[in-house]
């Protein structure tokens, strides 16, 4: 993929998301930190400002990659006691489209559904979507930045993102 | 005593140390009932911040106590609690969330106030008799507002005490957040985080200050801090964390931590997560602290960390930054918790923006620390399905000594317990 973004095409795009989708649904969170780059960004906008920004926005998430670097080494240990056991989750990833191409950047938006399960718990519906932003190298695609917009008025219900959503 | 009854929740014993809570507290939906009446409509309870809204018309619409209320600013700028309610059949005449109001219309059938609540449209007037008198008809509002360095608070009982009597040791520690602005001007910052727990909102008063939980709850937390390279001390003798912490009684049921800091703060120590480049400009806000109060107030105010609990509900955690965190019951076994982000209102991009950072470590639904309260309390509520046979909870750390409490001990957690029970039993009212 060494021509830059312009040669990418939607079901490549796709294939990635649902590969990370995979990963991150199947725990392997070392496989998903190869997709990102090493300035990547991880954010989850308050629900009440979607389109916030995190330098003067309280944000539920805004992690830079060293801070989701720790952020994966916390949910492997087992005294991160919101997530052990581990939840276990399935995502469907749909609607992706590609709404912008510079260089060798794509803007990419896909719509999720992520089912969280516990158990004794009852089913936790993460719904929205999430705004990548996707850089075509040598190794393929990996992700810049993705910002998680969950559709809900509030947290509420869901409680916390204590996984990696 | 029929322990499936009580006649009082706690047992407070001095002579042998110990201090017991029945766990029915926690559980009965009859003292969630009760705690409607002898506790939520009779104490002052945190409404906003005096910053969220600040033009003529802002308002913002929330629940408190069970009630639809419009924090509101009149149309001469004055603070207002409104009751959400149209008085002519009951439906909310502000279904936004926040924004600014020319006035305050119901849909249904058109009724319109204005910004102080006046009625002043009735579709068909005519139709109503000489005795009806629009005058008459103004939205309700809260029986009691008051603030306190911003802090905004109500009341629903109109023969209330003074806020500021209620607050009582408490406006010492308030002070200690709102001085760190120059201006004495804090600013709440946009972005809100909302989420339930499925617990009583009581064992959030506990965790919200109990530093006991630190070690086990939060070793995860602490690893990233080492990992960060954040210097933390052997414990002292006796001690449990790795600095001195202490908890006090601020009278009202009103209590705190008060901790000599290693974790770094916005105002203003700096620690190695925050960055190289962040080390001049905390210099700064230190040296500015420094000449506006003295170096004994500034260091008070820049080296300790507090988390503070004014009775019954809310919350101020002065540490990795500052949060204001209020819930209310939504059930004896769930809650509604809202927490917000608080700085000095003059403060730089570059230290917001820090500051903001700072507060994501530690707090809130997507923090590294916060989610494991969440999930220790709601393992504490599962457990307390078994109170008929496991009937009390124990609270006595501290008892068997005399002066200084440590943060680790529960002095202050006793502290809300004794007054929440002296309400609950109509010895206060």
């Amino acid at each position: 993929m060494s021509g830059g973004s312009a040669e990418v095409t939607r079901a490549q795009v796709e294939d990635f998301l649902y590969l990370e989708a995979a990963l991150l649904d199947e725990w392997r969170m070392d496989e998903w930190l190869q997709l990102l780059t090493e300035d990547a960004r991880y954010e989850v906008p308050p629900n009440d400002v979607p389109g916030g920004s995190a330098s003067d926005t309280l944000f539920t998430i805004a992690d830079d990659i060293s801070r989701i670097r720790a952020r994966v080494k916390r949910l492997y240990n087992d005294r991160a006691h919101a997530e052990y056991p581990h939840s276990r989750t399935r995502r469907m990833i749909s609607n992706v489209r590609i709404t912008g191409r510079d260089g060798d950047t794509l803007s990419v938006s896909a719509n999720f559904i992520c089912h969280r399960f516990r158990r004794n718990e009852r089913i936790r519906q993460y719904v929205g979507a999430t705004n990548y932003t996707l850089v075509v190298g040598d190794s393929g695609i990996k992700i810049a930045r993705r910002v998680v917009v969950i559709d809900a008025h509030e947290l509420g219900s869901l409680g916390s993102v204590s996984f990696i959503l | 005593m029929d322990q499936t009854n009580p006649q009082t929740y706690i047992i407070d014993n001095a002579d042998d140390q110990t201090f017991k809570l029945n766990r029915s507290a926690l559980v009965e939906p009859a003292v969630f009932e009760l705690e409607q009446r002898r506790i939520f409509d009779v104490c002052w309870i945190y409404l906003g911040h005096e910053s969220e809204i600040t033009e003529p018309g802002d308002f913002k619409t929330r629940n408190v106590c069970g009630r639809p209320v419009i924090f509101a600013r009149d149309s001469a700028g004055e603070l207002r609690a409104f009751l959400n309610s149209c008085r002519h059949r009951g439906a909310a005449v502000c279904r936004l969330t926040e924004g600014n109001a020319d006035n305050y219309s119901c849909f249904y059938h058109g009724w319109i106030y204005d910004r102080d609540g006046n009625l002043k449209t009735v579709p068909g007037a005519e139709s109503y008799g000489p005795a009806f008198d629009k005058a008459d008809f103004a939205l309700g509002e809260v029986p009691k507002f008051d603030s306190y360095r911003g802090f905004c608070f109500v009341n629903f009982n109109a023969d209330a005490e003074p806020l500021e009597d209620y607050l009582a040791g408490a406006t010492e520690y308030i002070d200690l957040v709102v001085d760190q602005s120059p201006s004495g001007k804090m600013q709440v910052i946009e972005g809100t985080q909302e989420y339930d727990i499925a617990a009583n909102w009581k064992l959030l008063v506990e965790n919200s200050f109990d530093d006991y939980h630190l070690l086990s709850t939060h070793s995860t937390w602490l690893g990233y801090l080492k990992d960060a390279g954040v210097e933390m001390k052997p414990p002292e003798k006796g001690h449990l964390l790795p600095s001195h912490g202490i908890c006090r009684n601020l009278g009202n049921g009103h209590a705190t931590t008060d901790n000599v800091n290693f974790r770094g703060r916005p105002v203003a120590r700096w620690i190695p997560i925050y960055g190289e480049d962040a080390k001049e400009e905390i210099d700064e806000i230190r040296a500015e602290l420094v000449t506006r109060m003295g170096e004994k107030r500034a260091t008070r105010i820049a080296d300790t960390n507090r988390n503070l609990v004014v009775f019954p509900n809310l919350v101020l955690n002065d540490g990795s930054s500052i949060t204001i965190r209020t819930f209310h019951p939504i059930s004896a076994s769930r809650m509604r918790v809202t927490a917000w982000a608080l700085g000095p209102a003059e403060e730089s991009k570059s230290a917001l923006a820090r500051r903001l950072d700072s507060f994501l470590t530690f707090y809130g639904p997507g923090g590294f620390a916060t989610p494991d309260d969440v999930e220790a309390l709601e393992m504490v509520q599962a457990g307390l399905q078994s109170w008929r046979e496991v009937t009390w909870s124990d609270i006595s750390r501290g008892m068997n000594k005399d002066g200084e409490q440590l943060n680790t001990d529960e002095l202050h957690l006793r502290t809300f317990w004794r007054r929440w029970s002296q309400y609950m039993e109509g010895a206060i009212s």
